[in-house]
């Protein structure tokens, strides 16, 4: 690989990747594109295929059908090119509980048949204090925290450097320092130029460090794109505070709008009146000029004449809600957040996808 | 995505030529600095230490009763190595062996470092070598531990002497220590078959116990087998077959015809067992 292609090809594809157990579809026919250089947070509820999709990526198993190739070679086929290359945290962290961290990290370093023993110690002690285990380096791991054991294995992902990262729920039972110190650890790596593949349940954690994201849902790939697209992707919610709610509600339907009145704003003597909320038409939102999401939007409007033709636009509404004589205390107009777009995408609640 | 084929893709990256040596060293030093493998060559070693000292301490032994040599050795210590290996055949060395091999492959998959050895990458085939030839050094350890425990206490309790040998030839001491390691080395190749089982029964599960406990329960089924008269069309497959055969290497001159024809049973079962590992191993899904 050179460095030219390096910036435009995929470090992990796969094309309607399939695996079947049994009856049941694990994984639905996904088309994963993670571009090389990423920080690629993959999304989605317990039980949604993710870490059946990681283990066919790193040829664990075998796929049902379809294909995968990482950095740009087939898998299984090119196994042994391309695991060199690549560092992975699967499922979570394992280890012989009778050995020393460093002795365990000896053992998986001493099963690549391409690293060199005669900066295995130096790389063992380096990963160890890569993610501050320096001072554990001799304990048993049985002795370890499920904390530590977690470093420990984000340690062996470190080893040797590598182009692509596979890390399965990385801060799993980390504390907050933890936490914070994998996020920062992730940067680094994609500073290094590596490729970090994220799988989590945590959206904040991959909202704050991933430049892409896909989610999946119930086996299938339900979205994936650059994180600020994915955002885009969710409708916005309008908010008005006004006392007037019975005439901004008028205006609202005017412009296609399901308005919900809320109740009046509690702790205001002065009566600042009722919240108003009500889904920003068809996904297209203030902040996309481009047109990207939907295109532009013809409201249906209710009485012909005092809606403007054409997209609606934050400000058109304002107008007309103050033409109206509606007194606007408040208005804003939010993009949800991922959280919301992976709640719209995978459903809410705690059952586990069959 | 167009790529000309990657060869040479390990851009800049000094890597050496692929080694097993690695892999090997550290199989080796996982399996025999573990307590348990260290155990179970203790309990071993203590088998000729018990025969010893209950003979010691017993006033006489009456002749012709108990484990084949067991009178001989209060003139001569070096029966109790001697003594103690054919104790140990029938159970003792396949439990051992049994739990050994049982845990290559699903011992690491019950730990669930299986997936982490395979995406160091250790590869799968080569893991699954490197797991036999621990097993194969396993089956040298145990037998070994027996004779020379036995040799050991042998020497501390009892006069050593001159050894008459089954043909009434009599051997230096220094000459009987080596037939003594000979039947020991008999035994390293009559549990290579049993390894090779309980290596493919390995693969089979995640977890460990079924597979030590099924590759025991293997070898005392193929030993009642072996009892049974009904099946004598049966007995020379058995794994178990020859294990008592080593009395030719007690002789003068040495008889090797049941050695070889051990040697050739056991490769047979290594060779079929050793292909169905490895058809489970390398087409398995790794979930653990």
């Amino acid at each position: 690989m050179t460095s030219a292609d390096r910036g435009s090809g995929l470090a992990i594809e796969t094309r309607g990747l399939t695996k079947r157990f049994g009856h049941q579809l694990a994984v639905n026919s996904i088309d994963l594109a993670v571009p090389q250089g990423s920080v690629f947070g993959f999304l989605g509820p317990n039980g949604s295929g993710k870490t059946t999709t990681i283990r066919m990526m790193l040829g664990l198993a075998s796929a049902s059908a379809g294909s995968v190739r990482v950095l740009g070679l087939e898998m299984p086929r090119r196994i042994d090119e391309v695991l060199p290359r690549v560092g992975a945290l699967v499922e979570g962290p394992a280890f012989y509980p009778f050995l020393s961290g460093a002795a365990n990290l000896h053992r998986f370093d001493a099963a690549d048949r391409h690293s060199v023993p005669a900066t295995r110690r130096a790389r063992v002690a380096e990963a160890l204090d890569r993610v501050g285990l320096s001072h554990a380096a001799r304990k048993k791991v049985r002795a370890y925290s499920l904390g530590m054991k977690q470093r420990l294995g984000i340690a062996n992902a470190l080893l040797s450097r590598r182009e692509l990262l596979v890390l399965d729920e990385p801060t799993n039972g980390l504390d907050p320092q933890g936490t914070r110190e994998v996020r920062s650890l992730v940067r680094s790596l994609a500073a290094d130029g590596a490729t970090v593949f994220v799988s989590s349940h945590l959206l904040a954690e991959v909202e704050q460090i991933c430049t892409h994201a896909a989610i999946m849902s119930a086996g299938r790939l339900v979205a994936q794109g650059p994180l600020p697209e994915l955002r885009q992707a969710g409708s916005a919610q309008l908010r008005l505070l006004t006392p007037d709610a019975g005439a901004a509600s008028d205006v609202l339907v005017r412009f296609g709008m399901a308005p919900v009145v809320g109740h009046p704003v509690a702790g205001h003597p002065d009566g600042n009146g009722a919240v108003i909320t009500a889904t920003f038409p068809d996904g297209d939102g203030p902040a996309d000029d481009s047109g990207v999401a939907a295109g532009t939007v013809t409201p249906r409007p209710v009485t012909p004449g005092t809606v403007p033709p054409g997209r609606v636009t934050p400000e058109a509404i304002v107008a007309a809600l103050v033409a109206d004589g509606v007194r606007v205390r408040g208005f804003t107009v939010e993009r949800g957040s991922l959280e919301e777009r992976f709640v719209a995408l995978t459903g809410e609640g705690f059952d586990v996808a069959q | 995505m167009s790529r000309s084929d990657g060869s040479g893709n390990v851009a800049g990256e000094a890597r050496r030529p692929p080694s097993s040596a690695s892999l090997l060293g550290s199989e080796m030093k996982l399996l025999f600095r573990r307590r348990r493998t260290q155990a179970l060559l203790l309990a071993l070693a203590a088998i000729p230490v018990m025969i010893a000292v209950v003979v010691r301490l017993s006033s006489s032994v009456p002749a012709g009763r108990g484990p084949a040599f067991l009178d001989r050795i209060t003139q001569n210590g070096l029966f109790v190595g001697v003594t103690a290996l054919i104790v140990a055949v029938p159970l003792f060395l396949p439990l051992t062996i049994g739990v050994v091999a049982g845990d290559t492959i699903a011992g690491e998959a019950g730990h669930g470092t299986l997936r982490y050895i395979l995406v160091a990458p250790a590869g799968r085939v080569r893991l699954l070598l490197v797991k036999y030839i621990g097993a194969i050094a396993f089956c040298i350890a145990a037998p070994l531990a027996v004779a020379l425990a036995g040799a050991g206490i042998g020497a501390a309790l009892f006069p050593i002497g001159p050894v008459a040998l089954l043909s009434g030839d009599v051997v230096e001491p220094g000459e009987a220590l080596v037939r003594m390691l000979l039947i020991a080395a008999y035994q390293t190749v009559s549990l290579l078959g049993l390894s090779a089982i309980g290596l493919f029964l390995s693969t089979l599960t995640d977890v460990p116990v079924g597979a030590m406990a099924a590759t025991i329960v293997l070898s005392v089924a193929s030993q009642v087998l072996d009892q049974l008269p009904q099946l004598e069309w049966l007995h020379p497959w058995l794994f178990s077959h020859y294990w008592f055969g080593f009395a030719d290497l007690l002789r003068q001159p040495i008889g090797w015809e049941s050695f070889t024809d051990n040697a050739m049973l056991q490769a047979g079962y290594i060779a079929v067992f050793g292909a169905l590992a490895y058809g489970r191993f390398v087409s398995k899904d790794v979930l653990s």
